[in-house]
């Protein structure tokens, strides 16, 4: 990539109008900085505040309750914190590694065989993509139910095998990267398709699936809706469910710090598990939405 | 799609319907089953309130005549749209601006790589969360309306979500910090993709800085942009927490900051309007359709164009072996 | 790309033809209007189920009062802390005779409670594993009251005497249209108007309760202290809905006839007279719950007095008025903030705000238990006093609350020294319920939010009041506009 980064400035420009524009651009990023980074001083904040003082609005001025904040959300065994940090974990964890497994089988599927259904499998995905989670999710705990899972992480995770969002960047991303010749030529070899996909096709995919199995584990750990239908045991429930159960405690329990504490807490993990990866997912959209 | 034609297969057919079928099973079991009983349910009048459940009966298209007649549909789509349009506007702008700044190597802009990180950060908080953070930064008793209050001299506070406008442009601003960051990053990608030799080309002809933007960047850039754009649209179009939170469920004032998909949610959320709450999904989903539809020509076209690319580059390259 | 359209066509077509198919397959029951006679079970819970006492409930309010009081729970086993009132062990609740308690809890964010709990308790009497108790609130309570899936609490040993102590509004709430009992509540709720103190003797020239009452007693006089509050600077109330309930709970027809929406007279004085303070100025315009109202309780609040019922002003407006807040090592005491400048009395109207009802799940298979947890938790006087002298609530037993207000030495520090107990059972008693329906709550909720628009200058008279009926009827989609 960084070959093709080029210099479209001009040789006229003069130093002084080079100056002037870093000096825009340095400008502008440090804005945007301060408002990006806005959202976790607030929460970072208020997690040091205490109830009350957050209840009278937001001062940009450190309280003096982390330690009562944090120690208060640990303690309460009522909404066992470890507990929606494990829970968390599998379902965000779980649904990451089976959703970009399988959409990356589903696309290679589509991208590499020639059968008759493959129109019409990929129209239709693209078809549902679009569909809100509002549109099925009264019919899909209604069925949960009578089949008796709810309180059951199973309907949180096995769903994620169809995540046609997913299949549909790992199909762009083949299209860019994955020359058939490499597929035949492992056939030569005499590999056997699965085989081929799993040894061959998926290191190729790395980084696609790099990408997306962050995506995906950022939106099941930030999933509120789903799981609060499905759970409801204190031992089971995730960390939004945790939030949300905060949020409307009893007026002798309300505590918007222990609120804000629990936030501050939940986006730990996922914050962690993006520096690490930011490298790969700021390349891996770039390989994933260009061709060429 | 068009990939096709670029190899023949033999016999391997059944492993294409093999290699899809986890996905198609998954989702004929989770998603279609709920998802066809609420189509079922638009041609229904079928509700449930509290612990009632009244007898249901089919009434055929009488749900969609309700809605179209109502109009109120027509409102939803026009308020999700404006609150899209007010975030998307910057959001391109900004973004187009810094992925051309962090692809111009002359302007050597320091500490690229923390910038780049920072921008997409907000993506990763629960989207409720950022709203509460911002309904607080925008109270009557906020920070913003304290510097209100310091820059107009008033002691009464601006009431930002007492307003139509004002509601509608936090909403936006949220949307837009959330979103920025991954605009930029597919920009960049783009921008990066482009064909030196046109810019060498530029240079040699002698142009500025920004005729250079305008009539090589952007037109080079031109399939990514729609693809930015539809996309967006998409998430436009399914836009709901954001508002959900920040105006408690109501979309106040006056009903300004309702967006589709909480209308939708309206009618599911206390009693329970099936019939009603099909017929607004179908809607949304002959939308959506017709959006992703959009996406899937612009793909095809882009498609199109980058295999007679890649077709050249091959005949070149064979040229090249045979000398 | 033709061929891409045809495609996507097709799949759409054949996603209404399944559709279509479902249809016919899928053959719903319906119940229409329940019966008030309590449902048969089909299924015997499981031998599990006869030793688990599962109850649902929305937060923790009860868990924490029924562990620290009902004298049949095994703190030991249970993990529970007596001294610290905290419950320190990650098990299972457990009473002495071995059986478990199970809470479910469901939060109730977008009316998630109350659709887990519908659900399960349409299940139940399939289930194996039954629902013994659950709780609701005043707003809906009549949801449940007059379904099947109560237990009419007589049915289990309730009698009339064990309930004689209550409050009356508490039973015209909870009874059903045959005349049984299906609820009780620990909690009483009368609502009275606090006010500063150091404002009133400013603007009024006393601060005395009697006399501040005088000067409150109706809504004209109540109009005119706002206008003289309003002449010297401070705010009569804080926000649209501080008087809401004031006006809701002294209406004279129910929410509803029939399936046809009515609007009270007094909701729209309500209007009418907030629209009024809005324009005048004598309301700060802030809503219920938002940071601005908080803040207004507060030293830097510009308000002489907040609607606020039993909880409230010992919890929410005490923890408010401080200067520096608890955990920042203020103290509840004088001196700190406003501790100790508001006092109470009785104001325009008799109201009620919140409280908490037990019901007994039609086929629970631990009747016993659950009578037996809610005469302890409900009826018992001892209980009952301890609990308002322990935590400050009022609870729900008349003679128990009447030694607390004919103890003269008793007051509170918070209203400097006034015995606010003595106040609210002299409100308690005037508090009537007999204009509920279940439409309530969401009802409420729509036309505040509705005449807000109005009271902002967002939206006209009627077009709040249509707005009100859309709102209405996305709620409840089985009622019609008058």
């Amino acid at each position: 990539m960084s070959a093709a980064t080029t210099d479209h400035v001009g040789e006229k420009s003069s130093k002084t109008t080079l100056l002037i524009r870093r000096i825009i651009a340095y400008v502008v990023l440090v804005l945007l900085t301060i408002i990006s980074l806005l959202p976790f001083v607030i929460m970072i904040i208020n997690s040091t505040r205490s109830h009350p003082d957050i209840m009278k609005g937001f001062k940009f001025v450190l309280g003096g309750s982390f330690g009562a904040n944090f120690s208060a959300v640990f303690k309460n065994t009522d909404i066992p914190l470890l507990y929606g940090l494990r829970n968390s974990l599998i379902v965000a964890g779980c649904c990451a590694l089976l959703s970009t497994y399988f959409s990356a089988l589903t696309a290679y599927g589509i991208h590499v065989y020639e059968f008759r259904l493959k129109k019409f499998a990929f129209a239709f995905i693209l078809v549902i993509m679009m569909v809100p989670a509002q549109v099925s999710a009264l019919g899909f705990y209604r069925m949960m139910f009578d089949l008796g899972l709810t309180n059951n992480l199973l309907p949180l995770i096995i769903p994620s095998i169809a995540a046609p969002a997913t299949f549909f960047f790992m199909k762009q991303y083949m299209d860019s990267s994955l020359p058939l010749e490499i597929v035949e030529a492992a056939r030569i070899d005499g590999c056997n398709e699965f085989r081929t996909f799993n040894s061959i096709v998926m290191p190729i995919m790395k980084p696609a699936m790099a990408v997306q199995g962050i995506f995906t584990f950022v939106a099941n750990w930030n999933n509120y809706f789903i799981p609060s239908l499905i759970i409801d045991e204190k031992e089971l429930k995730t960390l939004p469910i945790m939030v949300a159960q905060l949020r409307s405690a009893d007026f002798l329990k309300f505590d918007m710090g222990q609120v804000y504490m629990m936030i501050f807490i939940a986006i730990i993990p996922v914050i962690i598990v993006y520096l690490a990866l930011s490298k790969f997912i700021i390349r891996g959209i770039a390989l994933g939405s260009v061709k060429g | 799609m068009a990939s096709s034609n670029k190899h023949k297969s033999i016999s391997y057919a059944k492993w294409g319907y093999i290699f899809i079928l986890p996905f198609f099973i998954v989702y004929a079991a989770f998603q279609l089953y709920p998802m066809f009983s609420t189509i079922r349910d638009s041609f229904f009048s079928k509700m449930t309130v509290g612990l009632i459940e009244y007898p249901e009966k089919f009434v055929g298209l009488d749900n969609y005549t309700a809605l179209f007649k109502e109009g109120d549909i027509f409102t939803y789509f026009g308020n999700t749209f404006i609150i899209w349009i007010i975030g998307f506007i910057p959001q391109i702008f900004i973004s187009l601006l810094l992925a051309a700044w962090f692809t111009d190597i002359r302007l050597k802009l320091k500490a690229q790589g923390f910038f780049k990180v920072v921008i997409y950060l907000p993506n990763i908080i629960m989207a409720a969360a950022v709203s509460m953070l911002f309904f607080a930064i925008f109270s009557d008793i906020g920070p913003i309306n304290d510097i209100y209050k310091s820059i107009s001299g008033s002691d009464t506070p601006y009431q930002f979500f007492s307003h139509i406008a004002s509601t509608r442009i936090i909403i936006a601003i949220i949307n837009f910090i959330m979103w920025y960051g991954n605009t930029t990053i597919l920009l960049m990608a783009a921008i990066m993709g482009v064909d030196p030799a046109l810019y060498e080309a530029a240079e040699i002809d002698g142009a500025t800085p920004s005729q250079t933007f305008w009539q090589i960047t952007i037109p080079s850039i031109r399939p990514i942009l729609i693809y930015v754009l539809v996309t967006s649209l998409i998430g436009g179009v399914q836009m709901y927490d954001i508002p959900q939170i920040i105006t408690n469920g109501q979309g106040n004032p006056v009903r300004s900051s309702m967006t589709v998909v909480m209308f939708l949610n309206n009618q599911i959320s206390v009693g329970k309007n099936y019939g009603k709450a099909g017929t607004i999904s179908v809607v949304l989903f002959i939308v959506a359709a017709i959006l992703s539809l959009a996406v899937a020509a612009f793909n095809s076209m882009d498609q199109i164009a980058e295999n007679r690319a890649a077709k050249l580059k091959k005949k070149k390259l064979k040229g090249a072996l045979k000398i | 790309m033709t061929k891409l359209k045809r495609v996507l066509c097709g799949t759409m077509c054949l996603a209404m033809a399944g559709s279509m198919l479902t249809a016919c397959g899928d053959d719903s029951s319906s119940s229409g209007d329940a019966a008030v006679a309590p449902q048969e079970q089909k299924k015997e819970g499981s031998a599990d189920s006869k030793n688990t006492i599962k109850i649902y409930v929305w937060n923790q309010e009860f868990q924490g009062l029924f562990r620290r009081y009902y004298p049949e729970y095994d703190a030991e086993k249970s993990g529970y802390d007596t001294a610290k009132h905290e419950k320190t062990g990650t098990g299972d609740d457990f009473l002495k005779d071995g059986k478990k308690v199970v809470w479910v809890v469901n939060e109730n964010e977008g009316n998630n409670y109350q659709d887990k709990l519908d659900t399960a308790l349409k299940a139940q009497s399939e289930s194996d594993d039954k629902i013994d108790m659950f709780l609701i609130e005043a707003d809906y309570a009549l949801k449940y009251v007059n379904s099947q899936y109560t237990t009419p609490l007589a049915d289990i040993g309730i009698t009339d005497s064990d309930t004689a102590e209550m409050y009356d509004y508490t039973k015209q709430v909870a009874t059903a249209t045959d005349g049984s009992l299906r609820a009780v509540s620990w909690q009483a709720t009368p609502g009275l108007f606090a006010y500063r103190r150091d404002i009133a003797k400013y603007v009024l020239g006393t601060d005395d309760p009697a006399e501040v009452q005088e000067k409150l007693k109706d809504w004209d006089s109540f109009d005119k202290v706002a206008e003289e509050m309003s002449a010297k600077g401070y705010k009569m109330l804080s926000g649209y809905d501080d008087s809401y309930r004031v006006f809701s709970n002294n209406v004279s027809k129910p929410w509803v006839d029939g399936d046809t929406i009515q609007i009270d007279d007094q909701l729209m004085k309500w209007v009418d007279q907030t629209k009024d303070y809005t324009d005048k100025g004598y309301n700060n315009k802030t809503s219920l719950w938002a940071d601005a109202w908080n803040a207004d309780q507060g030293p830097s609040g510009k308000v002489f007095g907040f609607f606020y019922s039993t909880w409230g002003i010992n919890f929410t407006l005490a923890g408010n008025s401080l200067e520096v807040s608890e955990k920042k090592g203020g103290k509840k005491e004088v001196g700190n903030g406003l501790y100790g400048q508001y006092a109470v009395c009785e104001g325009p109207a008799a109201f009620f705000w919140g409280g908490t009802w037990l019901c007994c799940a039609a086929g629970s298979d631990n009747t016993d238990t659950v009578a037996d947890i809610m005469k302890k938790m409900t009826c018992d006087k001892d209980i009952a006093k301890n609990l308002t002298l322990d935590t400050l609530d009022y609870t729900n037993n008349k003679s128990a609350m009447q030694e607390i207000a004919d103890d003269a030495s008793y007051g509170s520090e918070f209203l400097g020294g006034q015995n606010h107990v003595k106040l609210f059972a002299a409100a308690a008693p005037n508090i009537k319920m007999d204009k509920t329906t279940k439409y309530d709550q969401g009802l409420n909720e729509a036309f505040q939010a509705a005449f807000k628009d109005y009271f902002e200058g967002n939206a006209d008279k009627d077009k709040a009041l249509e707005n009100f009926y859309k709102a209405a009827i996305e709620k409840y989609p089985n009622l019609k506009q008058a």
